[in-house]
């Protein structure tokens, strides 16, 4: 047994049960980050700013909420709306909140895309990375049919029938995952379920892999180098915080990190009181009606690229793309074969035109997925999804080819 | 080395400006129809040429049949039957008519007396030479000049309205839409608003009633018209106020009439479904702005508070 000795404060007393010294520095003081970095390298911060917003206001949302589809509609627009002080503060927060969660996701993304920030040693930074990615994109849609609103509804009817496979028909598998022949009280219990309990605990899970997997390889910097940790911050405790090319984490990026984050939420906290119809869509508030389809059935912004990698071919090759599109990203540590870690740009030409069409033809699926499929817009996302699926059969063959720089 | 933070800044803010646009404003510019408001002018309905005599006006209503059908409360002439019955006879109860000289517009009230159907925007639904008659019997006239007469009787209707500045949201919403349409979250029927019953059975008994008259709404309509209470937010202000003025504009063929409200009236319809689906907007813009102030303050600190602890590490 360890030896314990009469604490001289507080913090001695937890030490020598926890040691919190130890941990303090393992996590904050000596932690190291590169200086060589940008505001870019705080969303994840901000990531977790956001989560713990999606967190607080869902605890107070789940207090008033009914998962029944005879009340859960009346429990968000009357109860949680009208009758409980500041519900609609919280359900604005919440929706606002998943939204923008995927836009700092996204960013957070190519950024590390652009950096080329899952290369040596940090692949599993980027699986763990993109893990999240999908089970944040589980949450989203969850969450989405728990007001059981129209868009509810017909959105879990849609991607549900997914799961038949086109010409598979596996209507069974369709009814095992709905509980029932449409989406009904199993189908609204089980999301609530997820929602609530599984995906949260999921994503918490994940949260601690993918800071994990961020200890050993360390952060990566602007310029993809090779940071000797030990020698560098050796001169940082030294006393030449200037000439060392790291900082801790606390409280050097730390204070920039929350710089970033204050500034995120004069962004955030507008949309919520000033801009917010683009989180919660308008059908949304037309309660759910199994008779009557909406004109225009599509999901949420942040799911429209892929929705439309589905939507321009048959409904069997379209399923087989949709589902490449689901799990490419998680592959690219594999895919891409340079020896290069760094910005984009400056591996030669063609990574460069790959990473700014990636980026530029995302945003085009996205548009296309929610325009209504007619005429030139059913071209051009057509066009578009042949070239996300092709640039991405390409990456290996272009990456193998860059030169060393 | 060049800080090139602005230049990372600008090119996130613009994909993301440019996405935003694509599928809000434009996506919503393409898959919606735009209807320009024509001011609620009524600019088909004919101009009323004569001045109307409300006197003469009293007598008319009341000897052209309309109290037949109609309540006029602020005259002391109750309805005929009550809701259920009425629209079991009618398809909808017809309305109380003390306050629509101020709720409805003039030109439209004369053409409703003169022609229903025409007035309304229902043509398509009842067609004379077809046999199919608007419930409400068009006044031929007492054999006067029936311009003057009618004249007369809108006169009279604005007579023994209240003034406009009484007319409350409520009011102009319950006389204008709900007849037809429930607000659940106001408690509102389409026979009036659900009282609090002390025992289970007379609520129950109640709620048997708007059954009833919903089921003869049904029938006439085609459907049973939308219960209202969220509304404004899964539409729109400029959506439902050009539906009120012309629901053929947005849904042609639709059993919707145009119930011919004034510019006022609309815009106190509006306030009502406000007050039933959007309760919290003042409180919400009162918050919104200290939270942002609270918010900007929070990051002028945390941006001197990052000055400081990086000025030892340059």
């Amino acid at each position: 047994m360890a030896h314990f000795t009469k604490a001289t404060s507080v913090k001695d007393w937890l030490d020598q049960r926890l040691a919190v010294n130890k941990l303090e520095k393992v996590m904050m003081s000596e932690y190291w980050i590169p200086k060589n970095i940008n505001f870019l390298w705080a969303m994840g911060m901000v990531l977790v700013i956001t989560f713990v917003l999606l967190v607080v206001s869902g605890i107070f949302l789940l207090m008033y909420y009914v998962p029944t589809t005879a009340e859960a509609f009346n429990s968000v627009n009357y109860t949680i709306m009208r009758e409980v002080d500041f519900g609609w503060l919280w359900r604005h927060v919440h929706g606002v909140a998943a939204s923008v969660v995927f836009l700092i996701i996204y960013i957070h993304m190519f950024t590390g895309i652009y950096y080329g920030s899952y290369k040596k040693g940090r692949e599993l930074i980027w699986i763990s990375g993109m893990l999240l990615f999908i089970t944040f994109s589980a949450e989203a849609f969850s969450g989405y049919m728990l007001p059981w609103g129209q868009m509810s509804y017909w959105a879990g009817m849609v991607i549900t029938n997914l799961f038949s496979g086109g010409s598979l028909h596996a209507d069974g598998l369709v009814e095992w995952i709905r509980g029932d022949y449409v989406p009904a009280q199993a189908f609204l219990g089980r999301f609530f379920m997820l929602h609530v309990l599984l995906l949260p605990l999921a994503i918490m899970g994940l949260i601690g892999l993918h800071f994990g997997a961020l200890r050993i390889p360390h952060v990566n910097n602007q310029d993809g180098e090779e940071i000797d940790f030990d020698k560098e911050s050796k001169k940082y405790l030294d006393g030449d915080k200037a000439g060392s090319k790291v900082m801790r984490f606390a409280n050097d990026f730390m204070s920039k990190d929350m710089m970033v984050v204050g500034i995120f939420l004069i962004f955030f906290f507008y949309l919520v009181f000033y801009n917010y119809g683009f989180a919660m869509d308008p059908v949304n508030f037309d309660p759910a009606d199994g008779l009557k389809t909406p004109t225009h059935i599509y999901p949420e912004w942040y799911f429209l690229w892929s929705y439309e990698i589905l939507r321009p071919f048959n409904i069997d090759l379209g399923l087989v793309l949709f589902g490449f599109a689901q799990v490419i990203f998680v592959l690219l540590p594999f895919l891409d074969r340079s020896p290069n870690t760094c910005a984009a740009n400056r591996r030669g030409k063609a990574f460069s035109i790959w990473f700014w069409l990636m980026l530029v033809n995302m945003i085009v699926l996205t548009a296309m997925g929610k325009l209504p499929p007619e005429g030139i817009f059913s071209t051009i996302g057509l066009v578009a999804a042949i070239v996300f699926v092709v640039q991405w059969l390409a990456l290996p063959i272009i990456t193998s080819m860059e030169k060393k720089v | 080395m060049k800080n090139k933070e602005p230049l990372i800044l600008a090119v996130v803010i613009f994909f993301t400006l440019v996405t935003y646009y694509l599928v809000e404003p434009y996506a919503h510019h393409v898959m919606h129809k735009h209807v320009e408001s024509e001011h609620f002018a009524y600019a088909d309905l004919p101009a009323i040429t004569k001045t109307g005599n409300a006197e003469n006006g009293k007598e008319l209503v009341t000897n052209a049949g309309c109290t037949g059908c109609h309540s006029i409360d602020v005259a002391g002439m109750p309805a005929p039957m009550d809701a259920v019955m009425a629209a079991q006879s009618y398809g909808v109860n017809p309305p109380d008519l003390s306050n629509v000289g101020v709720i409805l517009d003039a030109k439209f009230l004369a053409d409703l007396i003169k022609n229903p159907a025409h007035a309304l925007n229902v043509e398509h639904k009842f067609d004379v030479s077809k046999g199919q008659m608007h419930p409400m019997v068009p006044f031929y006239g007492m054999g006067g000049d029936i311009d003057q007469e009618i004249a007369d009787m809108v006169a009279y209707l604005q007579s023994i309205a209240i003034s406009p500045d009484e007319v409350t949201p409520a009011m102009a919403f319950e006389n204008a839409c709900g007849r037809c349409h429930a607000v659940g979250y106001e408690k509102w029927t389409q026979i009036g608003t659900k009282p609090a019953f002390k025992h289970e059975k007379d609520g129950l008994a109640f709620d048997i009633k708007v059954m009833e008259y919903q089921d003869s709404l049904k029938a006439y309509m085609g459907k049973l018209p939308p219960d209202l209470s969220m509304y404004i937010r899964s539409r729109n202000e400029h959506f439902i106020s050009t539906l009120v003025e012309n629901p053929q504009n947005h849904l042609a063929g639709t059993a919707m009439p145009r119930v011919g409200v004034t510019a006022e009236s609309m815009d106190k319809i509006i306030e009502h479904m406000e007050n039933a689906g959007d309760t919290k907007r003042h409180e919400r813009e009162a918050i919104g702005k200290n939270v942002m102030i609270y918010i900007v303050i929070f990051a002028i600190f945390a941006l001197l508070w990052k000055k400081q602890v990086w000025r030892d590490l340059h």
